[in-house]
């Protein structure tokens, strides 16, 4: 495997990581510390909404953005015929 | 039946079957006993790690500790599930790729030094024990305070049953009885929850009951609980004390830590493939996702049931507040373990439970004749208690028995063999005798499998006064010392084996220099905390628990600048990063 093909993988895979981990500091850092409190003006049911980020959406999201990751994650892998078996 | 013969029975039948699983699950070789012979199935992986992951700790403990902090303990709640999406994404698939056996073989081989295995194991070892001791302690509570039987015994048959299935069975044998004791725990968790939120919401769901009307009074259970808190002189519950960056810090460094706990990490060395690995970390995480998720939530009903026995009427009224000859049995019960005190210090006969540390609440209080705080709950039995409180049929106190002790009992196996695997393999196998036989580790890491048992047992029979604060420095040095040159050692093939050293002592001593300068560890003879721990005498305003984010910089920064200094690492090390970076074998030509 030469060194392009091997170089425009790893680019593709260090994208995908970057986005994911965007959205991972924003749910997290973002809506359920850094502005607590100007999502905490908005009103979801019983719940202010950056409390909620904080105790339950952050969560939610972790969890959606693994799967999400895997997923994207086995068909670069095939598009760049470096996928197992 | 009695509550005590049906507690028995459940906890009983629970660990004929981890026994069992044992039994049937027993390691025929190394590879069985560190790495479950890679044989594992990502979702049953996700869910021994689950177990694996949550302990004594999140089972018993964490949902108190939230109904007591309010927003405060959602850096428990993101810090201890963020830390898989970055496990996720950085760590388990290319450590699986690596496809050997534990975490300072990863970092001896990268660096190609003996001296960064001895640095890692030295830093696993540390952080294993601090949990572990935890864990013995926890199982030692369930013991006594369900089966009515002394906290040494109890310690005693845990140990015992841990003895079993680690001993025999090694990762192989553990990783099926953690699922097991996943199901077991996640059970025992979410049924009282479920009670509890029809009870008080008529939302049979904990997640949305959070966010629902308290039944009959029209009101949202966060709002009415805001107001019944601050009404006693106690901070609003969703709005938090704690600084912005300290809370970011705390969050930051859990989450890291997490990534860089070694029990954890290994987890992932036992699927067959790197896309098992990556799938196997989102399982995970939904399997934990159910308990975190659902914690918060028992937490804010558990806090607003307890105000609400104590508070029988409007506050400040003379009747407002409970007789203590009524007090419901549970009360009783709880505080013949001194897990609740109640000390009727205006001699009203009555429970007076408000903040008595709030200056600006003080002139209320004196104007109602109360004269301090009367009731001191532990935080622990608020999930304990919880099935008492709502009045739950027996057959649920005592599933919450059996479910505090799989909790505690899953997490410390794990740690027990993280443990037994740096001694046989790193230290035995690595450096001091190269040339053993597989037979002969294989034994090697059974004797230290029992020896670490009977290590962390004599620690939970007799915890040191710092178990409970090193859990902070254990976060903190696992996000300080290992997880910087995991990860460097993954996505830099710069960082050599100068920069790895020299990174992993900075981080682990500024880390460690800190929490002692603070907190005080293990230099309490020489006069240790010298410094005040509040916030204004804090580096940044940030706490000992939140340090080991900059630890963690600090560990970056010098092994990149070390490594520029110096040689860059050999090339076939460079060779094997690239390996490392794809899933399939490929042949690398330049």
């Amino acid at each position: 495997m030469n060194n392009d093909k091997r170089l425009a993988y790893w680019r593709a895979n260090l994208r995908l990581v970057a986005l994911c981990l965007v959205v991972w500091f924003v749910c997290s850092f973002g809506f359920g510390i850094l502005f607590v409190e100007q999502l905490n003006s908005i009103r979801i049911g019983g719940f202010q909404l950056g409390f909620w980020f904080a105790q339950q959406g952050s969560i939610y999201i972790f969890v959606l953005l693994i799967f999400f990751y895997a997923w994207r994650m086995n068909r670069i892998d095939r598009e760049h015929d470096v996928h197992e078996d | 039946m009695s509550l005590q013969s049906l507690t028995y029975i459940v906890v009983g039948l629970s660990f004929a079957l981890y026994i069992g699983i044992a039994i049937w699950s027993r390691a025929h070789n190394t590879r069985d006993f560190y790495i479950a012979g890679k044989g594992v199935s990502p979702l049953a992986n996700g869910m021994a790690t689950a177990a694996d992951w949550m302990s004594a700790a999140s089972f018993i403990s964490m949902a108190g500790l939230i109904a007591f902090l309010g927003y405060d303990g959602s850096v428990y709640l993101m810090g201890w599930t963020g830390g898989y999406v970055l496990l996720a994404l950085l760590l388990a698939p290319y450590l699986r790729k690596f496809g050997k056996f534990t975490v300072p073989e990863f970092i001896a081989e990268r660096y190609y030094s003996k001296v960064a295995r001895i640095v890692a194991v030295i830093c696993l070892i540390f952080i294993s024990f601090t949990y572990v001791a935890g864990q013995m302690r926890g199982v030692g509570i369930v013991f006594s305070r369900f089966l009515e039987v002394d906290v040494t015994v109890g310690l005693i048959i845990g140990m015992g049953i841990v003895f079993i299935y680690a001993v025999l069975g090694g990762m192989k044998g553990i990783t099926y009885t953690q699922v097991a004791q996943y199901c077991v725990l996640i059970f025992a968790y979410t049924v009282p929850a479920i009670f509890i939120a029809i009870q008080i919401t008529g939302n049979p769901i904990p997640q949305f009951a959070f966010g629902s009307e308290i039944v009959g009074s029209g009101s949202a259970l966060l709002d009415k609980l805001d107001d019944i808190v601050t009404s006693l002189g106690f901070h609003q519950y969703t709005s938090g004390t704690k600084s912005r960056i300290d809370v970011f810090c705390i969050t930051l460094a859990l989450m890291v830590g997490t990534a860089g706990l070694p029990h954890v990490i290994v987890r992932f060395f036992t699927v067959p493939r790197v896309r098992d690995a990556r799938i196997s970390a989102g399982w995970a995480l939904l399997f934990i996702a159910i308990l975190y998720t659902t914690a918060p939530a028992v937490g804010s009903m558990a806090r607003y049931n307890l105000i609400n026995t104590i508070q029988t009427g409007d506050v400040g009224t003379e009747d407002g507040n409970l007789a203590y000859e009524e007090r419901p049995d549970w009360f009783d019960t709880w505080e013949q373990t001194g897990l609740v005190v109640f000390d009727d210090k205006n001699g009203d006969g009555r429970v007076q439970y408000y903040d008595d540390t709030n200056p600006s609440f003080a002139p209320q209080a004196e104007k109602y004749g109360w004269q301090g705080n009367e009731l001191t709950v532990d935080r622990d039995i608020m999930v304990l208690a919880n099935p008492e409180i709502a009045g739950l049929p027996n057959w649920v106190i005592a599933l919450v028995a059996a479910g505090g002790i799989a909790a505690a009992l899953s997490t410390a196996a794990g740690l027990l063999l993280v443990i037994s695997a740096a001694v046989s393999h790193d230290l035995i196998k690595g450096i001091i005798a190269p040339e053993i036989s597989e037979k002969h580790e294989l034994r090697a890491g059974r004797i230290a499998a029992a020896f670490a048992i009977l290590v962390a047992g004599y620690l939970g029979f007799d915890p040191p006064g710092w178990v409970a604060q090193v859990v902070a420095f254990a976060f903190g040095l696992a996000a300080a010392s290992l997880f910087p040159v995991i990860l460097l050692g993954i996505f830099s093939k710069r960082v050599n084996r100068e920069g790895a050293i020299a990174g992993m002592l900075t981080g682990l001593t500024f880390t460690y220099g800190y929490i002692e300068f603070f907190k005080g560890l293990f230099l309490k003879w020489a006069g240790a905390p010298w410094g005040v721990n509040t916030a204004e005498h804090w580096f940044l305003g940030i706490s000992p628990e939140g340090i080991g984010v900059i630890g963690m910089s600090l560990n970056f920064i010098v092994a990149i600048a070390v490594s520029s200094m110096t040689r860059p690492p050999p090339e076939h090390i460079q060779h094997m990063v690239e390996q490392l970076r794809v899933p399939r074998h490929v042949e690398i030509d330049q």
